[in-house]
């Protein structure tokens, strides 16, 4: 089955989805992602959806669990590269994604999570 | 040669045609209180008559919608649309082709086969009022397309930070069209921050209300921070009276406050960028 590629850069997991997802490479993903939180001891995760252009509820949920997985992991999550039409619908669907950071692009998304990770240690 | 619902009536008509302009065009003039000239008038009448007269007698009824009035209602539609677009009444309209009836009547006088010469400028008179119509309902979605065009400005006030000075009532199609242009410039120009303006917004309700926090809220998945500024004493009234939480969403009372909080919230030093900049 197709994985998608978990990339370490300095402190950080970049997870850049550059695919159409299926439901079950969603269910990998979350276990891929959690093991390599473990592994590397990372403490920010970025995921780049600049990609995606269309989204359904259960890829919302996705990104909701992805952010509560990594937090019970001690690593902050970004979601950055939401295309309007995919914030419009996950808007219309009811999902607003509380509490999970945001950024428009994945530089802008690595700083966020620096100066987050920064005033902590 | 003249066919047989008409009788001679045609014939007469168009012996006595100057004297039946004449009184046609002092009707019509009457009503349209001279904002077209007598001479214009003069040449469009003479047109309709003519044109009128020699349908009747080419065709064999009082059915207009057949290809011998084809030239008629063509002058029709060509006087409607002007009337529609110059901004007369129904009334105004429709009285150029009912006028004619009296005019006939006064001048040729009434003979048993006036009755059908009736009916086909009452068919005539209810096609120029539908082609009126249309035309007009045309001027109006022309002008709301036009709306819909010119008030979503997004403009950029800062490296960094847009505004979308919002004016006019906020219904859902153009709030949609708000929305994706603004979310679509926040991508484009990779502004953090978006300053949405609603000092021209006359009144705000629950729906208003819900489009903002929906903009808002996509604004945010996509990594961006709204600022709503240019609330009014009135409408911060009604928001508190309708209970519209906004949470914590950022509101100011005017742009310039609004401005402010978004340099501050970059860590923009303005005098120091000005000085950079030689000012």
């Amino acid at each position: 089955m197709e994985r998608l590629p978990i990339l370490k850069i300095g402190q950080m997991l970049l997870v850049s989805i550059q695919v159409d997802l299926r439901d079950d490479m969603v269910v990998a993903l979350q276990e891929d992602l959690a093991d390599r939180i473990v592994e590397t001891g990372a403490r920010g995760v970025v995921i780049d959806i600049t990609a995606l252009d269309i989204v359904d509820s259960f890829t919302g949920r996705m990104l909701a669990t992805m952010a509560a997985l990594s937090r019970v992991l001690d690593a902050d999550t970004v979601v950055v590269g939401m295309r309007p039409a995919v914030a419009i619908t996950l808007v219309e669907l009811g999902l607003s994604l509380d509490g999970i950071k945001t950024a428009l692009d994945v530089e802008r998304g690595m700083r966020l999570l620096s100066l987050a990770g920064g005033s902590a240690r | 040669m003249t066919s047989e619902p008409f009788g001679d009536l045609i014939d007469r008509c168009r012996a006595a045609e100057e004297d039946l302009v004449r009184r046609w065009r002092a009707d019509v003039a009457a009503s349209l209180r001279g904002r077209i000239s007598e001479i214009e008038l003069d040449k469009e009448l003479r047109e309709i008559l003519d044109a009128v007269l020699s349908s009747m007698s080419a065709a064999d009824g009082a059915d207009t919608r057949s290809s011998a009035y084809g030239e008629v209602r063509a002058l029709l539609v060509d006087l409607s649309r002007g009337r529609a677009l110059q901004g007369f009444s129904p009334r105004e309209t429709a009285i150029s082709v009912f006028a004619l009836k009296k005019a006939v009547r006064e001048s040729v006088g009434v003979g048993p086969e006036f009755t059908a010469f009736s009916d086909v400028i009452d068919e005539l008179g209810l096609f120029t009022f539908e082609t009126y119509t249309k035309a007009r309902e045309e001027v109006i979605s022309n002008q709301a397309e036009q709306l819909l065009e010119l008030a979503t400005p997004v403009v950029k006030l800062w490296q960094g930070v847009v505004a979308l000075p919002l004016v006019g009532t906020l219904d859902s199609a153009r709030a949609q069209v708000v929305m994706e242009k603004l979310l679509q410039t926040l991508v484009d120009t990779g502004s953090e921050y978006a300053i949405i303006d609603i000092t021209g917004v006359p009144a705000v309700d629950t729906q208003v209300a819900q489009h903002l926090l929906k903009t808002i809220v996509a604004a945010r998945l996509m990594g961006a921070e709204c600022i709503i500024s240019g609330i009014r004493p009135q409408i911060a009234q009604t928001i508190v009276a309708l209970g519209i939480e906004f949470g914590d969403i950022a509101t100011k009372a005017t742009l310039a406050d609004a401005l402010l909080l978004a340099l501050g919230r970059i860590g923009v030093d303005v005098t120091a960028e000005m000085s950079k900049r030689g000012l």
